[in-house]
């Protein structure tokens, strides 16, 4: 008998749950959260899974507090908008990056705080996403573990030092490197509140917006970027960002004039 | 109905034979000296196939008793060394030497008396602030394999320059630069040198808590020690005695150099996880595993060396 109300009952909530879901393609990576990651990330815009979206991280995640991803969509022509997100982390997103005039590739460190998919989906002009990525094994505790600066108890001293060099590439381009301190505290640690950069942005010497971004909590202690941008030799950058305290930064920094290098 | 009864019954008779073939760990002891046999760890990552047994053992035969430098990653395969180097020597195990903090050669210490347990104090503040942390990554990696496990901190802290037993010399050397306490021992009447971790063969030295400096003041030092052949914390017997820790020095400044570089060229930590590494190192294995994990060690630092400061004063 209870087999029998169960069998209607059960094909309903899959007729139900199969319209609600039918936007978005079947996950290849099996996650328990893409369905909820895709419908926040990417409402109602048409997603597909492309594997010229390339997702590069170590097979190894030696330090759950800072993993290295990149992201580089640039055999995609068009590309308006990419965010870098890990389904599992309690902070998902990490970036959201809009290239305006810069090749579609980004580079940083995230926290992880378990085993869980990378991922990186990139949006055209026409709305629709592109995604791809893999699963990286890690130690938990990532986004729950006190920064290191807080520890060391040093983070106020630093904060707002930044680092970086621009180098020229071939095609009239500049791979920036940035290099910021700031504790990125996730909010998930015990008596320490949300406090992270949440907006930067790059300009030229004309104030042509090359790429700007939002920042979560997830980006690793100190964030790295590493962006490939429109300018060349002898180009002046200019960088600001700011932090969800209201805390401005701004930094400046000439190309090198040097021979391009290769792209890598 | 019948027939997958009996094939789930099947199945769960065959469970404990298959979990008890995953976790026995294969001891082979081989002899290298007089009264001295390696057990040569797998040259590979800490892994569920390998149990964590992967750093070299020394078993050493002397008038006093056994004598074991580092006893492997848990407590299973310590009792398991035990017992294979008591029947081995015909005596009982009398000291057991922990060379430095790193799970993989000193996670079984729980297998002996803490007061026949010996490390040099360094390496016991760091097991003592660390091992734990590292316990809980071992049992995350291995699974049942750690069973029973305990962080058990040596008894006994290693301060003067040699031991004796029976007639059977030790000199211990007090070193530091794999870790902030490395200890590596000479068996005076081999010259056999015992080097921990300090000294890699064609097995990629691992970096998490190394400073390159010290270690290469270190290696000078074993350079410069007179000895016969030598027992590398990973990697087959040197011989000779004087590849591998060539080998070591190559690598390391090889590392640091390309790392720098690296940064220098304005590469990303993905980017520099996938530096050619040169072909004179292709004889070593978990090459590029330890590169990357290299690359999470040093390269922030590095960076913050190197990248200028470009923050516009009073911003």
């Amino acid at each position: 008998m209870k087999r029998i109300v169960s069998v209607p009952v059960a094909l309903l909530l899959a007729l139900l749950a199969g319209r609600a879901e039918a936007a978005y393609p079947a996950d290849p990576l099996g996650s328990p959260m893409w369905t909820a990651d895709a419908r926040s990330i990417f409402g109602d815009d048409p997603v597909r899974f492309d594997p010229r979206v390339k997702v590069d991280f170590p097979p190894i995640a030696e330090n759950q507090r800072a993993f290295p991803v990149a992201i580089d969509a640039r055999a995609i022509p068009g590309v308006k908008r990419m965010v870098l997100f890990a389904d599992l982390n309690p902070i998902p997103v990490a970036i959201d990056y809009r290239p305006d005039h810069a090749a579609a590739y980004i580079a940083t460190r995230i926290k992880l705080d378990q085993r869980t998919p990378i991922r990186g989906a990139v949006q055209l002009a026409d709305g629709q996403w592109l995604v791809s990525g893999g699963w990286i094994d890690a130690a938990g505790g990532g986004c729950s573990a006190p920064p290191v600066s807080r520890v060391k108890g040093d983070w106020a001293q630093h904060l707002g030092e930044i680092r970086g060099e621009a180098w020229p590439l071939a095609g009239g381009q500049t791979r920036l490197r940035l290099s910021f301190r700031h504790p990125m505290d996730t909010g998930l640690v015990a008596n320490i509140a949300t406090y992270h950069l949440e907006t930067l942005r790059v300009t030229d010497a004309d104030g042509r917006l090359l790429g700007e971004m939002e920042i979560w909590a997830s980006v690793a202690e100190d964030p790295a970027i590493t962006l490939m941008l429109a300018a060349s030799g002898g180009d002046r950058l200019t960088i600001e960002a700011r932090d969800t305290n209201g805390r401005d930064y701004r930094a400046q920094v000439d190309v090198t004039k040097q021979s391009p290098m290769p792209s890598p | 109905m019948i027939v997958s009864r009996r094939a789930i019954l099947a199945g769960l008779a065959a469970m404990p034979a298959v979990a008890r073939a995953t976790t026995s760990y294969a001891i082979d002891p081989v002899a290298v000296g007089d009264g001295v046999w390696m057990v040569h760890g797998a040259d590979a990552p800490i892994e569920a196939a390998n149990g964590g047994a992967i750093a070299n053992i020394t078993i050493i035969d002397t008038l006093a008793g056994t004598v074991l430098c580092d006893c492997g990653p848990s407590v299973r395969y310590a009792q398991a060394l035990k017992s294979v180097a008591e029947k081995l020597t015909g005596k009982r195990v009398v000291r057991v030497y922990v060379t430095h903090l790193h799970p993989d050669h000193g996670l079984g210490t729980a297998a002996f008396d803490p007061a026949i347990v010996a490390a040099l104090p360094g390496a016991i503040d760091a097991l003592r602030a660390q091992g734990q942390g590292f316990a809980d990554a071992m049992y995350r990696i291995l699974g049942d394999w750690m069973r029973g496990t305990d962080v058990v901190l040596p008894g006994r802290a290693l301060v003067s320059e040699r031991e004796d037993f029976g007639g059977r010399q030790l000199r211990l050397l007090a070193l530091s630069g794999h870790s902030r306490s490395d200890l590596a021992l000479l068996d005076e009447k081999t010259g056999l040198l015992v080097a921990g971790d300090l000294v890699f063969h064609n097995r990629a030295p691992s970096t998490p808590t190394a400073d390159l400096s010290q270690w290469r003041i270190s290696l000078d030092r074993l350079k410069a020690q007179p000895h016969g052949s030598l027992i590398s914390g990973h990697g087959p017997l040197d011989s000779g005695g004087t590849a591998a820790i060539a080998q070591t020095r190559d690598w390391i400044d090889w590392l640091e150099g390309a790392l720098t570089q690296a940064v220098r060229e304005g590469l990303d930590m993905v980017e520099a996880g996938k530096i050619a590494i040169p072909i004179r190192f292709a004889s070593m294995a978990a090459a590029r595993y330890e590169v990357q994990r290299s690359v999470s060690h040093f390269y922030p630092a590095i960076e913050a060396q190197l990248l200028p400061r470009i923050d516009v004063p009073g911003s």
